[in-house]
């Protein structure tokens, strides 16, 4: 259609709405947003009757790809590191996507604007395209791929462990809650707007360099959808600024979801990029290069800061910390740390870093192996099964971390963790804008002013106090990351896959995991005051602070 | 370009690309625990295998009634989180034994509705290129100007305001899924009817483009639709709101006027185009209904829940049936707008009730007072 015929059509479907007269329109899902007072906007004039057949041919090739990668044997190529990790991936993006499509209602309730409500409700068929489509990429990689243990349990696992769980609430913080905190500033204009240039785009480049031409086809053909989902969220925040009783909200909503977005994508794309390639070349961008590109410049300074001309404070404070947290506090290194830590616990496989991956973290990260280099060194040294533990439970002068209750990544930046007895619990949180998350943003009150329709966090939002005291062979089994044998477990320290040394239950029966919030909470006030300045006085890469002398 | 230039050019610098690696990954080539365990196991397929729209559909919403072990990590002010289940009042022993009947995930949505997209492009282009519009009879391009015109209204309101947030409140992925393809149906048919009154406006002397509008807001004859399509909108219950658009009103209201006036009366009218048109759509209803029947037929048949079910269902049947045979009622004048009487209205709407009673029956529920003979 030209752009002509385009204009034409989309001032047409203007005429489909009207103003009810027979019933009030119901508040389906509740905002303590306003929008008397909003102006309309859809500049990309979206018409369903271009949309199908485009869509249409975008999947067409897709499945031309799909089909090709299986001809061409890609499987032969790929990088086994690298696909472990989909496991992981893959099992929590479908989640986010069709909660993107559950989210439209919420947007298109609150904003009285027919021309919106068209746009959303494209990008709601777009989500259900989404989530389905990468669902059948992994039931391709399940069916080629020579280890589909993970791939086999997805869904489920995602469910029930603590990587899903921190991966879930990209997605459930798009549904619940205010609907236009959920729906319009957590998920387009902070984590569709951002988060998806890395997760999207900077990850299938990384995905193509591990042999995989797959994953770039499936989701640069998820991201081209992207834009239509930008502008949607740029027209309602324009609305919403519209009105001055928004902005306070608006600016708490844009600080919290900027920092959960960060600590969570910043850790799972940041850890999938650096710790799951083989790609070493020296001029191969860093996860913290691509951040700089994607998120700093193309979204912080191109697309954030002139906001700032409709009179919004931006949260700088939190995009610089966010950048200090990646460039100075090896944010992406703790966190890889922590789940090749938990591996015992996962259901994909993490190998070793090697002499090769230290030289370039080196090179891209000055400093980085007298930091972390020792623990991979262990790492792989207890990888190899020899009548000891996993990693976690061996002495690798590592300590346990504590968990972070807003955002649920570990506090593993030590210094920077926060104590506090919220709702009768003392929390730990990775840092003070997670401590506010939880005391002050999602809460009945803000800034003295009612915030009826703001969510809670809520759940039991720690996976280890859920099995405190239990034996993790037990927990093992009950999860059900236990292969087909019913002995050999699903994750491996290793890529190694000869029977006899794969790790099975045995190697795990009869060590016990410990909750450290149901250890915290079990202190007297002194010996909790004592056992946080020592962890805050650890790290980096979670080396215990150093006694005391005569201690 | 001389010979010098050539020798004196820079040697180029090698290109940094990645290294293809031969890595061996591919299924079969070790034998391993779980080496062969290539399906979903998290779930208990239909049939022995499970189909593609089960593999992609199935559990990706979760529930912590499944596997969903920590819970739900968000919820509203007032304690609800996920996808509570006391948004409707009726129950299931387990909402998950629903699969959509049609199947639907991403490839199936695009086909359908592309194809749909193709099959009018080409009969509105041809229809424009034998001048067949200049064929219709006197009168009929009014009534397609106003009452098939009004028609996009309901659809719209039905896709926006009903399916759409139905698609966030139901309890299950498989649900939801085939409530939001509902939804694009729809939108997609009012678009569809409103884009055809747009070639008609340039394409037809005299044919008044703005006249569904007024039609639709003002005219008697559409008032208790467009009452019917607003209550519609406004109820909170997913289930009562899908029950009442897909089981009461498309029966009663959709398939009287798309199959019972207009696909009948068109074509001795001289118009081809429109039946086409309102054929997609219907089509598309029939769609939802198949999934409507197999979602309350599991409701009306749960082994706890049953009863309680049947009896939620009759009281929605009871309210909202006479305000959809109302709203049918009202349409009868736009059967005497065209001059051949080649269907007569009540041999429309007794066709119409018919396929209501088969389906109620059907659902285990009994026909409201006012519909029994």
């Amino acid at each position: 259609m030209s752009r002509a015929s385009i204009t034409k059509a989309h001032n047409k479907i203007q005429e489909l709405s009207w103003e009810p007269t027979f019933v009030e329109p119901v508040d389906k899902y509740p905002t303590d947003y306003t929008f008397e007072k909003a102006p309309k906007k859809d500049p990309l004039k979206q018409v369903l009757r271009s949309y199908f057949p485009m869509e249409e041919e975008k999947d067409n090739r897709v499945f031309g790809a799909m089909d090709g990668a299986i001809r061409g044997n890609m499987f032969r190529q790929v990088q086994e590191r690298w696909m472990e990790w989909q496991k992981l991936f893959l099992s929590i993006i479908p989640f986010p996507e069709i909660s993107a499509a559950r989210a439209m209602p919420l947007a298109i309730n609150a904003v009285p604007n027919p021309e919106i409500h068209n746009g959303l409700a494209i990008q709601m068929i777009d989500e259900v395209r989404h989530s389905t489509i990468q669902m059948n990429l992994k039931r391709l990689y399940m069916n080629h791929y020579i280890d589909p243990a993970g791939f086999d349990i997805s869904e489920k696992a995602f469910s029930n462990c603590y990587a899903g769980t921190i991966g879930r609430q990209f997605g459930e913080g798009f549904i619940t809650g205010d609907a236009i905190t959920a729906a319009n500033v957590y998920l387009t204009i902070v984590a569709e707007t951002a988060f998806t240039n890395v997760l999207f785009v900077a990850m299938p480049g990384e995905a193509a360099a591990n042999g995989d031409y797959l994953l770039p086809t499936v989701f640069h053909s998820v991201q081209s959808d992207e834009s239509r989902h930008i502008s949607n969220g740029y027209s309602i925040i324009l609305m919403a600024l519209a009105d001055e009783r928004n902005r306070a909200l608006l600016e708490r909503d844009l600080r919290y979801a900027w920092w959960n977005n960060h600590a969570v994508v910043d850790a799972a794309i940041g850890t999938f990029i650096e710790y799951g390639t083989k790609d070493r070349r020296p001029d191969r961008d860093s996860y913290a290069e691509m951040w700089r590109r994607w998120i700093y410049d193309d979204y912080y300074r191109s697309y954030l800061v002139p906001l700032e001309k409709y009179g919004l404070t931006i949260p700088h404070d939190l995009v610089e910390e966010a950048w200090n947290r990646i460039w100075n506090k090896g944010y992406v290194h703790e966190v890889a740390q922590f789940f090749a830590t938990g591996w015992f616990a996962n259901y994909w496989r993490i190998d070793a870093m090697d002499d090769t991956d230290f030289e370039w973290f080196e090179h891209k990260y000055p400093g980085w192996y007298d930091k972390y280099g020792k623990w991979w060194e262990r790492y792989a040294d207890l990888s190899v099964k020899n009548g000891h533990g996993p990693i976690a439970f061996e002495n690798a002068d590592y300590e346990y971390p504590h968990r972070c209750w807003t955002c649920m990544v570990p506090c593993l930046i030590r210094e920077d963790t926060v104590v506090d007895e919220v709702d009768g619990q003392v929390r730990t949180y990775c840092s003070e804008t997670c401590h506010w998350t939880d005391a002050v943003a999602f809460r009945g009150e803000y800034e003295g002013r009612p915030t009826p329709a703001m969510g809670r966090l809520s759940g039991q939002r720690e996976w280890e106090t859920r099995y405190h005291g239990r034996d993790v062979g037990e927990i093992m089994q009950e999860l059900g990351y236990v292969r087909d044998d019913g002995n050999t477990l699903v994750p491996q320290p290793h890529l190694d896959l000869d029977p006899k040394k794969m790790w099975t239950l045995d190697e795990v029966r009869g060590i016990t995991l410990n909750s450290p919030n149901v250890l915290l909470n079990e202190m007297s006030p002194q010996e909790r005051e004592a056992h946080i300045a020592h962890y805050k006085a650890g790290g980096p890469a979670g080396r215990p602070a150093p006694e005391p002398a005569g201690a | 370009m001389s010979d010098q230039t050539i020798l004196e050019e820079p040697p180029r610098k090698q290109r940094s690309v990645p290294k293809p690696v031969f890595t061996d990954a591919e299924a079969g080539a070790k034998e391993f625990p779980s080496s062969r365990s290539r399906h979903y196991n998290y779930f208990e397929p239909r049939k022995r295998r499970a189909s593609v729209y089960e593999d992609v559909t199935v559990d990706v919403q979760p529930d912590p009634e499944r596997h969903l072990t920590q819970g739900w990590v968000y919820s509203f002010a007032d304690g609800s989180r996920g996808y509570p289940q006391e948004w409707t009042a009726l129950k299931s022993t387990n909402w998950h034994l629903f699969l959509d009947p049609n199947e639907e995930w991403e490839q199936t949505i695009y086909r359908n509705n592309a194809d749909i997209v193709r099959q009018l492009r080409q009969v509105v282009a041809n229809a424009e290129a034998a001048d067949a519009f200049s064929n219709w009879k006197r009168g009929w391009a009014t009534v397609v100007a106003h009452h098939v015109g009004a028609w996009a209204h309901v659809e719209h309101g039905l896709g926006m305001h009903v399916y759409t947030p139905a698609q966030r409140d139901a309890p299950t992925n498989m649900i939801n899924n085939a409530l939001a393809v509902g939804a694009v149906h729809k939108l997609r048919f009012a678009q569809d009817i409103i884009l055809y009154n747009l070639e008609l406006s340039d394409h037809v002397d005299g044919f008044d483009g703005q006249a569904h509008k007024a039609t639709w807001q003002e005219d008697p004859i559409w008032q208790s639709t467009r009452e019917n399509v607003e209550r519609l909108t406004g109820v909170r219950d997913w289930a009562q709101a899908f029950f009442a658009t897909a089981v009461v009103f498309e029966p009663l209201v959709g398939e009287l006027f798309r199959s019972g006036f207009v696909m009948q009366a068109a074509a001795p009218q001289g118009d081809y185009v429109t039946p086409t048109l309102m054929g997609a759509g219907e089509a598309d209803a029939a769609r939802e209904q198949r999934g409507a029947r197999e979602l309350f037929r599991m409701l009306s048949n749960d082994p706890e829940y049953g009863d309680a079910n049947r009896a939620v269902m009759q009281d929605w049947l009871d309210e909202w049936t006479p305000r959809s045979t109302d709203a049918g009622h009202h349409l009868q004048p736009i059967w005497s707008q065209i001059p051949d009487k080649v269907v007569r209205f009540d041999e429309s709407r007794a066709r119409a009730h018919q396929r209501f009673a088969d389906l109620v029956e059907d659902l285990g529920l009994e026909l409201p007072k006012e519909m029994q003979a």
